[in-house]
């Protein structure tokens, strides 16, 4: 099936208890597929089309706020639309789940497939100092589990989480084995869950969801305890993918389709006798910058490949600190590269240009 | 009698609503929001939804409604009360769910959250406050601000040619389809009180009966965004507010049986 639709079933499947979207190409078939699947006459899933991207992180932030388990997808245009909303998401702390299938831009740019969008969901993307938990899958298979791990991980901090595919990983079709289908949490436990929500102050004092403190000092603080949940979160949420790293001379570091491209154009390049493996940050916020820089104690060099003009670069170079060279090659608005352009890419930039790596 | 004999438990004639806390106001002396907060809290109580209810703050004068009502409360984004209410409803059914909103979050910035969610026909209550004028920010133009009116953004009066038409989000409300109960009311005088709290309970009785959507104007004061008096701010929307924006119900589906049969 197509990587939308596997982000569809598997929200039921894990007992999702709402999705709240409005359409949008390449993901469209996300909300095509719930409405199909009807889910509210099964596990009780409410799915509703909403007016705009702006309701429907608006709905989420709603549905969060009550303990539920939500979760809204759009693709870049709608995904900036829906800032506003994830910006007060973070700030009352709530969990959520935000899917991105990129396209091209800026602005209404193109329904082609694009990884532009790295700095809006690693580096904020909304006003104020917080981060999303961002999840980069390469794989429908991926599509699918991170729907669970998501989830799993924006309750665990209660924190929005989000899924950064692109319009690649949202249209290709591959096998996927569906996650076991879990009951959705009963009343009983989503107030056991999360005694925060606003559930009907049924025994206990009032709760309020909030972003709002006039007091500065107060609001500092909350800022530092944030600031130390994301800490706590870069400490312990790092994941990557190493393919062929242990005797590479040069690495590519690459996430997403870039990284499947990336993975057929490794195989090329070690059949004309380059040793390459390929770095695969799963996590793009936190990065997983101590395993990338460990990894390229051993390499000459670094090719970053995305699909854009050099953003995921930045914290590669961040992470090695300029103790090896660090290059990018990327295609801009839409165009897909193809593996060999990748070796060409590689051998222009190292093989054949020696100065580069000593 | 003495006072100490008046005092005693059983001659109570009136008390303040349990839910209405003892937190002091920060709103201006002669505002609407404290007697329609105050009405809200009798409704949610004498209909039993003390620990059943969720009630959504907007941006604006009444974003801090949470601190006065001991409910369960969520402040939501300028305009987007009705966004999250709809999902707040349709995620929990048995819960009252109600919005709070001044005209600018709902008239203005939260135009379309408002028309989609009545539209739809959510569940849900919305309450909403219009005095002609943001109060929050320091009184600048409304989307409610009358023609000729001053405030701090149309300093010469409200000129159609410049600033366009004051909205008539009710009226457009009551010709909806998914809404089943349109009303305007105000809570300058006791009479009005009395009417604006039974149009507030016949909303939440709306919404947890099933019904559609409610949309409970109050027309409201300003007095410090109007510089006037109270009681000169009291007269200034009789005879200015009311004749643009009359008081009675748009639009009423509700058989009066349904009432009696709610709990």
């Amino acid at each position: 099936m197509k990587g939308n639709e596997a982000i569809a079933h598997a929200a039921i499947r894990i007992g999702a208890d709402g999705y709240f979207g409005y359409p949008i190409t390449p993901q469209s078939e996300v909300l095509e597929t719930l409405a199909e699947q009807k889910p509210w006459e099964t596990t009780g899933m409410v799915v509703l089309q909403a007016e705009s991207e702006v309701a429907a992180i608006n709905m989420v932030y709603g549905g969060a706020g009550s303990g539920k388990m939500v979760m809204t997808s759009s693709s870049s245009p709608g995904v900036s639309l829906k800032q506003e909303g994830i910006s007060y998401i973070a700030g009352a702390e709530l969990p959520c789940l935000v899917v991105n299938v990129m396209r091209g831009g800026p602005g209404l740019g193109t329904i082609q497939p694009s990884q532009a969008d790295y700095f809006q969901t690693t580096k904020g993307g909304g006003h104020g100092d917080y981060h999303v938990i961002a999840l980069a899958p390469a794989s429908v298979q991926e599509m699918a589990d991170f729907v669970g791990l998501a989830f799993e991980l924006a309750f665990k901090y209660r924190n929005p989480a989000m899924i950064l595919a692109d319009g690649v990983i949202g249209q290709m079709m591959e096998k996927v084995v569906l996650p076991d289908f879990r009951p959705r949490r009963t009343e009983e436990e989503i107030i056991a869950q999360c005694p925060w929500a606003t559930t009907g102050c049924k025994g206990r004092r009032p709760n309020v969801i909030t972003s709002l403190e006039l007091d500065p000092a107060m609001m500092e603080r909350r800022n530092l305890q944030l600031q130390a949940k994301y800490a706590e979160i870069q400490a312990r949420e790092c994941r990557y993918e190493e393919i062929d790293c242990e005797d590479a001379d040069y690495l590519i570091v690459a996430f997403g389709s870039c990284a499947r491209i990336a993975q057929k154009a490794l195989e090329h390049a070690r059949e004309e006798g380059i040793r390459v493996g390929l770095f695969r940050p799963i996590t793009l916020w936190p990065f997983p910058s101590e395993a990338l820089a460990s990894r390229a104690r051993q390499t000459k060099g670094i090719l970053v490949v995305e699909l854009n003009s050099g953003q995921m670069i930045e914290d590669v170079e961040l992470a090695v600190k300029c103790s090896l060279p660090v290059e990018h090659f990327g295609r801009l608005g839409g165009i897909v590269p193809d593996p060999d352009e990748v070796v060409d890419a590689l051998k222009q930039t190292f093989i054949n240009s020696p100065e580069k790596t000593k | 009698m003495t006072k100490e004999e008046l005092m005693k438990p059983e001659h109570l004639v009136y008390q303040k609503p349990r839910l209405l806390n003892d937190n002091n106001m920060h709103y201006c002396p002669g505002c609407s929001h404290g007697v329609v907060h105050k009405l809200i809290a009798e409704v949610i109580e004498e209909m039993g939804m003390a620990d059943k209810t969720v009630g959504i703050s907007p941006v604006g004068c009444a974003v801090f409604m949470y601190n006065y009502l001991d409910i369960d409360c969520q402040e939501a984004a300028h305009g987007r009360a009705p966004a999250l209410a709809s999902a707040i409803k349709r995620l929990w059914p048995d819960r009252l769910v109600f919005t709070y909103q001044g005209d600018g979050d709902l008239a203005c910035i939260g135009t379309a959250e408002t028309i989609h969610a009545l539209n739809r026909g959510e569940h849900i209550a919305i309450i909403f406050i219009n005095n002609a004028i943001y109060g929050m920010t320091g009184g600048q133009m409304a989307p409610t601000t009358l023609l000729g009116m001053k405030t701090a953004t149309c300093p010469y009066g409200r000129i159609p040619e410049i600033h366009g038409y004051p909205l008539k989000v009710t009226e457009i409300a009551a010709t909806l389809q998914g809404t089943a109960y349109v009303t305007r009311q105000s809570v300058h005088t006791v009479a009005a009180i009395r009417k604006a709290k039974k149009a507030i309970r016949k909303a939440f009785e709306c919404s947890m009966n099933g019904q559609g959507s409610s949309l409970v104007e109050i027309v409201s004061t300003c007095n410090s965004g109007w510089k006037m008096s109270p009681d000169a701010a009291n007269k200034w929307m009789e005879e200015h507010m009311f004749p643009f924006y009359p008081i009675g119900d748009l639009k009423d589906t509700i058989p009066t049986d349904d009432n009696k049969t709610m709990k």
